[in-house]
């Protein structure tokens, strides 16, 4: 597994409960490090361990815990870069829901190593959709927890109004219910194409 | 200007799928600009402007004339605009018919693309995804750059920290744990080094007298400590740039670079013994030691090599002993061992 995830997962811990509630569960992992590497490679099994051991810790469910760190990725100011990448989806919630077919195929050109769960859309019209989430097989990860958390983030930040729920999972797919009532309800948050210089 | 219904809808067409264009007239007058082209004229709007007022054509070369320009057809142009922030930009330009009808003919089309510089125009200008065609791969382009940078950063970390992770593992590999001296392995590297520039150095082999009786005494608690000392006041009597390297038990080697001067090797050799034969003081004991040495220079071969040089400096160590303790030798070349009188007895 691609050491992004699990750091993904680590910053989500630091900067959202402290280092030492990090440490605490590296401790009870035991893996003999306390941080990971983003660009390097993991056990497939170490995620899940992990985000077991998060989740008790915390004392969430697992799905609460991956839906937290989907709304992170996009909300936190530690991952503006990420959100950055998801707003280049398009100008609307609604172009950036279309654009979601193409976001692995996007992300493989940033890391081609990183294997994320191919998404497909469906419009079912009248501004319903339903979002398939087909998760890598050799990972026991549900990530539809995350892409719910990622979405109803991103809601907010194009100022959409979106009812998301989900809706259950069939061996490696999830699928999750989306609801738009409003593409322009709240203010959304400002996204340039260009990127200021360092 | 009225452009006539053709004109009209042809810049209808340029305005969708080429929102960065300009239209020339016969006189080459820019007789309309893009919405694109016309956000990047912050000094005002480039209609009406000469060609020569609104852009500077960098390469290739022309007069200027509007014959020049429309010669240039399907040509790559590499031009500026006449903007504040002097603009750098890709053109291609397309002569259109001169058959005498409406004011576009004799005309061009110019074409403009950012090229380069294409993430810093979109940021000077706030340039969105509504100024360029739906078809272009402008988007796609200042995408894959983000991403790109976000995963070469954390490459460069993560590059960053292995480094200091080999830098700081080769010193531990390096280093003798007992005296914090060089131990063999990093000996051996840096006589290839020496030996591989071709620089010239002096070695010694010290090795401790009456070590093995301090040992046998006070045990080897005292003996560590002993080798310590030694350590440290090998440290003391040689210079910074030497390496001193623990290689055995109360093995010692003690590398110069650039001494080649025999006369030179032997006094540093007899001020070490002289500074290895103070008293030693440990917890509520003294004990004393001293060291003989053997020494060879790389001068004196006509290819230095590490393993060569070590070998003889043994010879002359051994000769050293020979001649009783507390003395050194300087391995010779051209007798074999030890040369006449260059052992500089000290008792």
């Amino acid at each position: 597994m691609h050491g992004v995830i699990n750091r993904a997962v680590e910053r989500f811990v630091r900067d959202t409960y402290g280092r030492d509630v990090w440490l605490d569960i590296m401790r009870r992992l035991d893996l003999g490090f306390s941080e990971f590497e983003a660009m390097l490679s993991y056990d497939a099994q170490v995620t899940p361990r992990l985000l077991g051991a998060v989740a008790d810790r915390l004392k969430k469910s697992r799905d609460e815990v991956l839906e937290d760190i989907g709304t992170y990725l996009v909300s936190h100011p530690n991952m503006a870069a990420v959100r950055r990448l998801l707003r280049f989806g398009g100008p609307t919630f609604q172009e950036f829901l279309h654009s979601l077919d193409d976001l692995p195929e996007r992300t493989r050109l940033a890391i081609p190593e990183l294997a994320l769960p191919e998404l497909t859309l469906v419009d079912h019209g009248a501004d319903r959709f339903c979002l398939k989430v087909h998760n890598p097989e050799a990972v026991d990860v549900a990530f539809g927890y995350v892409v719910l958390g990622l979405l109803r983030a991103l809601a907010d930040d194009y100022g959409a109004l979106v009812m998301l729920e989900h809706m259950g999972a069939a061996g490696h797919q999830e699928t999750l219910g989306i609801h738009l009532l409003a593409t322009a309800h709240g203010e959304g948050r400002i996204f340039t194409l260009g990127k200021a210089a360092p | 200007m009225t452009l006539g219904p053709t004109g009209n809808t042809l810049i209808l067409l340029l305005d969708m799928l080429c929102p960065m264009h300009a239209v020339l007239g016969m006189s080459g007058r820019i007789l309309h600009a893009g919405p694109t082209l016309a956000k990047l004229y912050e000094n005002g709007d480039p209609i009406d402007r000469k060609f020569q007022d609104a852009f500077e054509l960098r390469r290739p070369h022309t007069d200027g004339s509007m014959a020049a320009l429309r010669a240039l057809a399907g040509a790559k142009l590499h031009l500026r605009l006449c903007n504040p922030r002097q603009t750098e930009v890709k053109g291609m330009l397309v002569p259109l018919p001169d058959d005498g009808d409406g004011p576009l003919s004799g005309g061009a089309v110019l074409n403009l693309s950012f090229g380069i510089g294409l993430q810093e125009a979109v940021h000077d200008f706030a340039l969105t995804g509504r100024d360029f065609a739906a078809t272009d791969m402008t988007i796609e382009m200042l995408y894959l750059i983000e991403a790109k940078s976000v995963a070469m950063e954390a490459s460069c970390n993560l590059n960053n920290r292995l480094q200091g992770a080999m830098i700081a593992a080769e010193e531990q590999a390096y280093t003798d744990t007992l005296t914090g001296l060089r131990n063999r392995r990093a000996l051996d590297a840096v006589l290839t080094r020496l030996t591989e520039s071709e620089r010239d150095f002096a070695l010694m082999n010290v090795d401790l007298d009456y070590f093995k009786a301090v040992n046998d005494r006070l045990g080897h608690a005292a003996g560590d400590r002993v080798l310590q000392a030694v350590a440290r006041a090998m440290a003391a009597e040689t210079r910074r740039a030497d390496i001193i390297a623990r290689i055995g038990g109360d093995e010692f080697v003690v590398v110069l670079p650039g001494v080649v001067d025999h006369h030179r090797v032997g006094e540093t050799a007899q001020r070490l013994i002289k500074r290895l034969e103070h008293p030693i003081a440990l917890q509520n004991e003294t004990c004393h030691v001293s060291a003989s040495i053997g020494a060879a220079l790389s001068c004196d071969y006509r290819v230095p090599s590490g393993q060569r040089m070590m070998e003889d400096a043994d010879r002359a160590l051994y000769a050293a002993k020979e001649g009783g303790r507390g003395r050194h030798v300087i391995y010779a070349q051209e007798t074999g061992i030890s040369g006449p009188d260059r052992s500089g007895g000290h008792k």
